[in-house]
Parts: C-alpha cells; structure tokens; sequence
C-alpha cells in the first residue's frame, strides 16, 4: 500500500470521526430530551399529555421508516438551508443528525421505561416536582442503559457514515467504494475494513464501560 | 389528626377499589390497616398522600382537605408525609447516603444541616458504617432501614407504611417493627400502616381497621379485635397469628355438634382478657356449679402489654347446673362458645 494510500486512509478515518462525533453530539442533544418527553408526556405519566406524545412518537416513527440512503437526499433542501452546501463531510453530518435523533429518542425511552415506577411514586411522595423527578430520578437511574443504547447509535453511524460517499461526504466507506471496489484496490478495501472493525470494537469497549461503571444495581 | 370522610375511589373501568370509607386517626397512634390483596388497601393508603386522587370524599390531614389543594401545596404537604415501601424504592444509582438525602436535596436544605441530620437519622436506623455503600450491597431488612430513614430525614408528621415488611423475613420483620415502634415513640411521629399480615398488626398497631372489597368492616382496638372479633373477615386473620381452630390432638374426641348421650361432655372455648384473667373461673365452674372440669388446651398471648387467653375445656355435670353455669358465663366480660359435645369416657 502505498503511502498516498496511507495518508488518505488516515484522512477517511478522521472524516468518518468527524461526521460521527459532530452528528452524535448534536442528535444526543435533541434526541434524549425528546426520548424523556416521549416517555413523560405518556397517559398517566408524570407530565401526561397526548397533544404532545401523540404528534412525537408519530414524527419519530416516520423518520425511522425512511432507509438513511434515501433521507440523506431527500432532506438536501433543509441540508442546504442549514450549513449553505449540500456536499461534503459538514452537509453529510445534517442527515446523519436527522437519523439518530428518533433513533436516540426511541432508545432513551426504553431505557427510562425500564425504571421501576415505584421509584417515580417514591419520588412524587416526597413532593418531588416532574423537573425534579427527570433530574434525579429519571436521568441518573437510566444512565447505565442510555449509556449502553448510545454506543449503539455511535456504531450504527459508524455504518451510516459509509454512505456520505453519496453526497461527497467522504470517510472509510466513500474510501472503500472509490478504492477498493470501484478501482479493484483490495488491499485498501481490506485496510479499510480493518480500520473500521478497530474502531468499532474501541467504540463499544469505551460505551461498555462506562455503562458497567455507572451501574451500581 | 388525618381524617377520611365518605372517601371512594373508582377506576373508569367501573371498577370500586374505594366504598365510602370513613376513618378518624389520631395523632401518635400506629393505626394498622388490613386486609387481603385487592382489597383496596394500596389505594386507601395512596388516597392520604394523594398519590391516587379519591373520586370522592375528603381527606383532611392536620385540618386541610388534601383533595381541594392545588399541585404546588400538594407537593409542599407531602413533605410532611413520609412513606415507605414494600420493593424500598431506594435509587440504585445512589449510597445509602445519597439516599436519604435525597428528599433534603428536594426541599434545597443546605449541605451542612443535611449532613447533621442525615448522620443522626443513619445512628438511629442503625446504618452509620453502611453509609457509603449501594443499595445493591445492602440486605433487605438494611434496605428497608434506609427507606425508614429517608422517609423520616425531614421530620414529617406522618409515616405511611405501604406493606413494609411483606418482602423480608420474619427475623428481620421483627427488627424492623422495633424500629418503626421507636420512631413512634421517640419522634412522635403518627404511623398509618397497610399490610396482609395480622403479626404486623398485633405487635405494633394501637388501632386497627380491616378493609375487605374496598370497604371498612371494622374498626377498633387491637386488643379489641383479638378478643372479640366481629366479623368472620377479622376471625380469619386473628387465626392467623393465635390459631383459631382446634388443636389437632382435640380432634380424636370426636366432637359432634349435637348431644347424643344423657352423659355426654360439653367442649366449650373461653376467650378472656387481662382484667378477667385474675379471676378463679374454672374454680367457680366446679366450686359454686358442681360441674367437672378439665382444662384441654390453653394458650395465652400479649397484646400492648394485656394479655388475652383462650381456653378449650371439657365440661360436664347435671343439665340444670350446666345452665346456670353458662348464665354466670354469659355474665362475665369473657367469649364463651361452645365447640360441640363429645362421649362421656373420653
């Protein structure tokens, strides 16, 4: 492998970081509030209100229903308006987002759900407010499970990233096609996988433990 | 004082957990409230602090209708209400000590002051060296000391207890039962108390209510109830603690429950308390009646420091003296029942 091949495989990997990091960051922002809302606003929750859970686990759904490939495109109207280009890494890190928002919002839910409700009706016994009862009880309790549900989403965008290639987004994956496939460089298509499984394994070490080390149960 | 005014609760499905229910606690007393599971008791405990709103009727605690009070006062009231559990409901992300302070941190008490109460409250429940530890690392009776600690670090007036001991063992039931006792005693601190288990009611309630198909049967002293039980409902769990059947070894008499010989015995059980305990019954019966005697089983028990016993005796003599004898029971403030007649030579 020669060494253009190894600085553009150094070059694929920091986009492929890039888009991931940025992308998680932001849909962790939106994502877990919108995950504790889907569960709060529920029927006989602490902050009931179907105006709400209703319209949200509807949005939610319909975004997870539509295939990564074809969100990434379909939304490059919305892409453009947002960071003023439709190509490249940056424009691929508004698809990305976009995705793991509902993904984010529907693990953090599962994870909060699996809190025993005795520990909310303890809570409200004590006159804890809702804010409070997210904040203390809710958030800290789930932590070990979100923390396990985030690795998760990092290494679907992991996978999801392969395909910014498509909107010239670069990263391991666009590396992989342009080289590997389409210019018949096994060895690159070969590095590249390498590359990808060493980051994946590293991602789900780090997620692992700190999960274990949040998990006091 | 907490009082519950014609309080009913039903689910939209239709369903009455709550009929009418009517009860006065006063303040200091451990009032028990039992009854079967479904009976309504969760529900009837969660009307008081609200945690289930009633359909209708009043709860009044300390002079304000708990029903007619905004979310914000609600909120600001149940801090006077402690409440514990039958799973703790402790955090698991949280030390014990962590735990306790977590209503304190609630109200925003200041660090300091949470300090000093929390090392005083973890001295009482006998907790100061577990402190740091999860409550993953903790037994069950441990945890439930940390339920009663965190139920009572903010000084509340009143300490609900939902089913607190049904999850651990009878050692540590007792152990737990001493302590909710202690903090009765020491802190003042009135004690409403739910639970299947007539142990419960009988070690610790000053007063108890029994709750069946969400309505209140009855209602009076514990030692009332132990001694004359009015319902078959109280009977059942009385049987449960001090047995009400016969003793197996009773049953070779074979008792019949009509006379078949001239010369056949009466088994009659004597149920008495304390303050007639002194008195020379049976001497009476064979003295001043001429009527033979003998004692065939007897236990006695101690309620709140009374005690109360149950006699099984076997009775026998001429019919008219056998009247008269029963009338003289019938007059004293014992239960007399007879258990059937069994064949003169037993």
């Amino acid at each position: 492998m020669s060494p253009e091949i190894f600085s553009l495989l150094f070059e694929s990997l920091g986009e492929t970081l890039y888009m991931v990091a940025v992308s998680m960051i932001c849909a962790s922002i939106l994502g877990i509030p919108l995950g504790i809302l889907l569960v709060v606003t529920e029927k006989g929750e602490i902050l009931a209100c179907p105006a709400i859970n209703k319209p949200l686990a509807f949005i939610i759904n319909m975004i997870r229903s539509i295939p990564f490939i074809i969100l990434m495109v379909a939304i490059i109207p919305f892409t453009r308006f947002l960071v003023h280009t439709s190509i490249g890494t940056t424009a691929a890190i508004v698809p990305l987002t976009i995705a793991a928002i509902p993904y984010i919002a529907r693990m953090v839910e599962t994870s909060i759900r699996e809190i025993p409700s005795g520990l909310i009706e303890a809570a409200e016994s004590m006159g804890a407010t809702p804010m409070q009862i997210i904040r203390k009880v809710l958030l800290p309790e789930a932590l070990p499970s979100i923390l396990e549900s985030l690795t998760v989403v990092i290494v679907s965008l992991v996978g999801a990233s392969a395909m910014a290639g498509t909107i010239g987004g670069g990263g391991l994956g666009d590396l992989a096609i342009r080289y590997g496939y389409q210019r018949f460089q096994a060895d690159v298509m070969i590095a590249t996988i390498i590359v990808l499984v060493i980051v994946v394994q590293l991602i789900q070490f780090i997620g692992n433990y700190l999960s274990r080390k949040a998990d006091k149960r | 004082m907490i009082e519950l005014k014609h309080v009913s609760k039903s689910y939209t499905a239709g369903v009455d957990a709550l009929k009418d229910i009517n009860l006065t606690i006063n303040d200091g007393e451990i009032f028990g409230i039992i009854g079967q599971s479904g009976a309504g008791k969760s529900t009837l405990i969660r009307c008081i602090n609200m945690l289930e709103r009633p359909t209708s009727g009043e709860v009044i605690i300390n002079g304000k209708d708990m029903t007619k009070l905004s979310t914000s006062e609600l909120r600001a009231e149940r801090r006077h209400i402690g409440m514990i559990f039958q799973h703790f409901n402790l955090l698991s992300s949280r030390t014990v000590y962590e735990n306790i302070a977590f209503p304190l941190e609630l109200y925003g008490t200041p660090k300091e002051e949470q300090k000093k109460k929390i090392t005083d409250i973890l001295e009482l429940v006998g907790l100061t060296e577990y402190k740091d530890k999860y409550p993953s690392q903790l037994s069950g009776g441990q945890k439930q000391r940390v339920g009663i600690a965190r139920a009572i670090v903010s000084d509340p007036d009143i300490l609900l207890s939902d089913e607190a001991t049904s999850a651990l063992d009878p050692e540590t039931v007792k152990s737990i039962l001493n302590l909710l006792k202690d903090i009765n005693r020491k802190l003042h601190i009135t004690i409403i108390m739910i639970t299947h288990q007539m142990e419960v009611i009988k070690s610790i309630a000053d007063r108890v209510a029994i709750i069946e198909h969400g309505h209140i049967i009855e209602q009076s002293s514990v030692l009332d109830l132990f001694t004359s039980p009015k319902t078959e409902t109280a009977r059942n769990f009385i049987g449960s603690v001090s047995s009400n059947t016969l003793p197996e070894g009773l049953k070779n008499y074979h008792i019949h429950d009509e006379r078949e010989n001239a010369d056949d015995h009466i088994m009659m059980r004597l149920s008495f308390r304390g303050d007639v305990a002194n008195e020379p019954i049976i001497a009476k019966l064979a003295r001043d009646y001429n009527l033979e005697v003998s004692i065939l089983y007897g236990t006695v028990d101690f309620i709140q420091g009374v005690s109360f016993g149950k006699l099984i005796i076997d009775v026998s003599g001429s019919d008219s003296n056998i009247t008269a004898a029963f009338n003289h029971l019938h007059s004293l403030p014992i239960e007399s029942e007879v258990l059937g007649y069994v064949s003169g030579n037993i």
